[in-house]
């Protein structure tokens, strides 16, 4: 099911939600809505599910305008952040409700309900809770009942909000594999809120990042971390070492590091470089850097050193070369990015 | 006097007062909980069956007696399903929603429990009295409000307001809306929300807001009794008829029916009692 969002603007009072949202979802395809909290992905989805209104904007599911499709009309699945599942009723209850509640000419026979609520949860893996309530069974568990029971409508679009925002480590990594493979059997177009970015950059096809209501970026995991499109994307995505500079003449000088410059497209003026912990090279001799410890970190090696003053953490693969504690060497930082408060 | 041995074996000792002096306050409390609460209750029953069960049965099947109770049921039968619905509605939007007025709101919900009674009872006489604002007009148009049945509904009413939405706001409250969406974005429409979501949720705190609102319909005094106007057998409720009766030397009288409210409340206090150890028991809160 296709989704397409044309500048939508949402207010609470004078705070925007929504600060001109556009954005094409394609059929098929696993998005994730990524950005800290209170950046407007929330408000996106509830928008998209028609749990709330926008101010101004248009909203197209496949196709079809949703302006006046109140949430029950919409047939969107939607997977609270807390699950919302109905305590006062067994799992099996919890998923047949959205076909119980269906009008009596499109309502499936009883027992088709069943079989259909039994085959749900045996897809889920947890065909054995069905007379269970909400309060007996784990989060896991409760993640993938709420899953089910939004399934249960055969929704074309399924929206999840922060799906595994309440789970421990351990249990979210398995279910983010589980996800995005039911994704792909069943043919879904799937949405998903998060904060984290490696949830996001893990299983979407493509991921939006949203600041204050403004999408900032929208774009595939690789690309996005190949080509931040400005240095809030780039500081989102992971781990950043940030250093000042100022850029004239095309290059960026590191006025109070001894660093050597780097070439920029940005225009003259103050301006930051960020590069990532992993992307800093080490090069032998005398320098400017200072190692004050080494940790073998896995494949990785955690070099903790001072340059000028400042204290950096850089990640160098366990074959690169490695200097001793205490021994001096030179920063390689050319593949840092170079931003301009004024430019993109 | 030893202190009672089981209290202070269960209870970690945090208190310094001595033995004897422990002992002594909680034999006080005893004590008056049977002189203020058990001792009075007690009366009510010894007094009614003071002249046998013979003379209760007689004082039972008195047509002015049996013209009261008819009356208290019928005013309790209009009062608490109004107040369940109101009470419902009033919750729901103050529960889950935020406008602008909600905590006035609150307020005027809560006003019948901080205005006297008789003032509950005065303003309908003010209002539709003979010669109250609207009284002359409701005259004219042969409807009678005050010293009828209508102004003891009114009156009832208005004095049991607050019962069910006070029990249902924070109940409310706390269990949020999402579950209610979870709900529409599954295709529900309002009344299958409210029937099969919204409902069985807060029942077991709905239904203790309508117990307490129905003892307190059937056992209002103040605010019926002004607007009541004591015509026997007609606008007397059953508290009024016991002071009525009371008033006239009819101990037996005035005690079987006293003693027939006095029941009422015990079994009110029995199902709450049996409600709050049913929602205990499955670790949920009732309020």
């Amino acid at each position: 099911m296709k989704v397409e969002l044309f500048e939508l603007h949402k207010a609470f009072g004078k705070t925007a939600a929504l600060d001109g949202v556009s954005l094409a979802v394609a059929s098929g395809e696993f998005l994730a809505l990524l950005g800290p909290s209170g950046s407007g992905k929330t408000s996106l989805l509830r928008a998209l599910a028609g749990l709330d209104f926008v101010d101004s904007g248009r909203i197209e599911i496949d196709g079809r305008s949703m302006e006046g499709v109140t949430a029950r009309e919409r047939g969107v699945g939607f997977v609270f952040q807390h699950y919302a599942l109905f305590r006062h009723m067994t799992v099996a209850r919890n998923v047949a409700f959205g076909l119980e509640v269906r009008p009596r000419q499109q309502r499936p026979p009883r027992r088709e309900i069943r079989d259909r609520v039994r085959s749900l949860l045996d897809l889920m893996g947890i065909g054995d809770l069905a007379d269970r309530y909400p309060e007996q069974i784990s989060g896991g568990q409760r993640q993938r009942v709420a899953l089910a029971r939004a399934l249960a409508i055969q929704p074309g679009l399924l929206l999840l909000d922060e799906p595994f925002g309440a789970l421990d480590a351990r249990v979210r990594k398995n279910l983010r594999g589980w996800l995005r493979d039911l994704h792909d059997r069943m043919g879904l177009t799937t949405i998903f809120v998060t904060h984290d970015q490696a949830e996001a950059m893990e299983m979407a096809d493509r991921v939006a990042v949203l600041r204050a209501g403004r999408i900032e970026q929208v774009d595939s995991p690789d690309r996005l971390y190949a080509r931040p499109a400005n240095a809030f994307v780039h500081e989102f995505l992971g781990d950043v070492i940030r250093l000042e500079c100022s850029v004239a003449q095309g290059r960026a000088h590191f006025d109070a590091l001894p660093l050597s410059d780097i070439a920029t497209t940005c225009p003259a003026g103050p301006a930051i470089a960020l590069i990532r912990p992993y992307e800093i090279g080490l090069h032998p001799g005398p320098g400017p850097a200072q190692v004050l410890s080494l940790h073998a970190n896995g494949p990785l090696r955690r070099v903790r050193l001072t340059l000028a003053g400042l204290a950096l953490e850089v990640l160098l693969p366990a074959d690169a070369w490695c200097p001793a504690v205490g021994q001096s060497c030179t920063l390689d930082l050319s593949r840092a990015r170079i931003y301009s408060p004024t430019f993109p | 006097m030893s202190p009672v041995p089981g209290i202070a074996g269960a209870l970690p000792v945090c208190t310094t007062e001595r033995p004897a002096t422990q002992a002594g306050l909680i034999a006080l409390t005893i004590l008056l909980l049977a002189v203020l609460l058990l001792l009075p209750l007690a009366v009510v029953f010894v007094e009614a069956f003071a002249h046998g069960l013979g003379a209760v049965v007689n004082a039972l099947i008195e047509p002015d007696a049996v013209a009261a109770i008819e009356l208290t049921l019928i005013v309790a039968a209009v009062s608490v399903p109004l107040n369940t619905v109101c009470g419902l509605a009033a919750a729901w939007c103050i529960g889950r929603f935020r406008f602008p007025g909600r905590g006035l709101l609150v307020t005027l919900i809560e006003l019948p429990l901080s205005v006297s009674p008789v003032i509950s009872g005065l303003v309908w006489v003010l209002l539709f009295g003979a010669n109250g604002w609207l009284g002359p007009m409701l005259d004219r148009a042969g409807v009678r409000i005050i010293f009828a049945l209508p102004g003891l509904i009114l009156a009832t009413v208005f004095v049991t307001f607050p019962f069910v939405a006070r029990t249902l706001i924070p109940l409310m409250q706390e269990q949020g809306s999402t579950e209610e969406e979870a709900a529409i974005t599954l295709g529900a429409t309002g009344w299958q929300i409210f029937r099969r979501v919204t409902l069985p949720n807060i029942r077991w705190g709905l239904l203790y807001g309508v117990l307490l609102c129905n003892a307190r319909a059937m056992g209002e005094f103040g605010a019926v009794a002004v607007v009541s106007g004591h015509v026997r057998g007609l606008t007397m409720t059953m508290p009024l008829q016991v002071e009525a009766l009371f008033n006239d030397y009819d101990w037996v009288g005035a005690f079987t029916i006293a003693g027939l409210l006095s029941l009422l409340a015990l079994v009110t206090l029995a199902v709450k009692a049996a409600l709050e150890w049913r929602v205990g028991r499955r670790g949920g809160a009732l309020l």
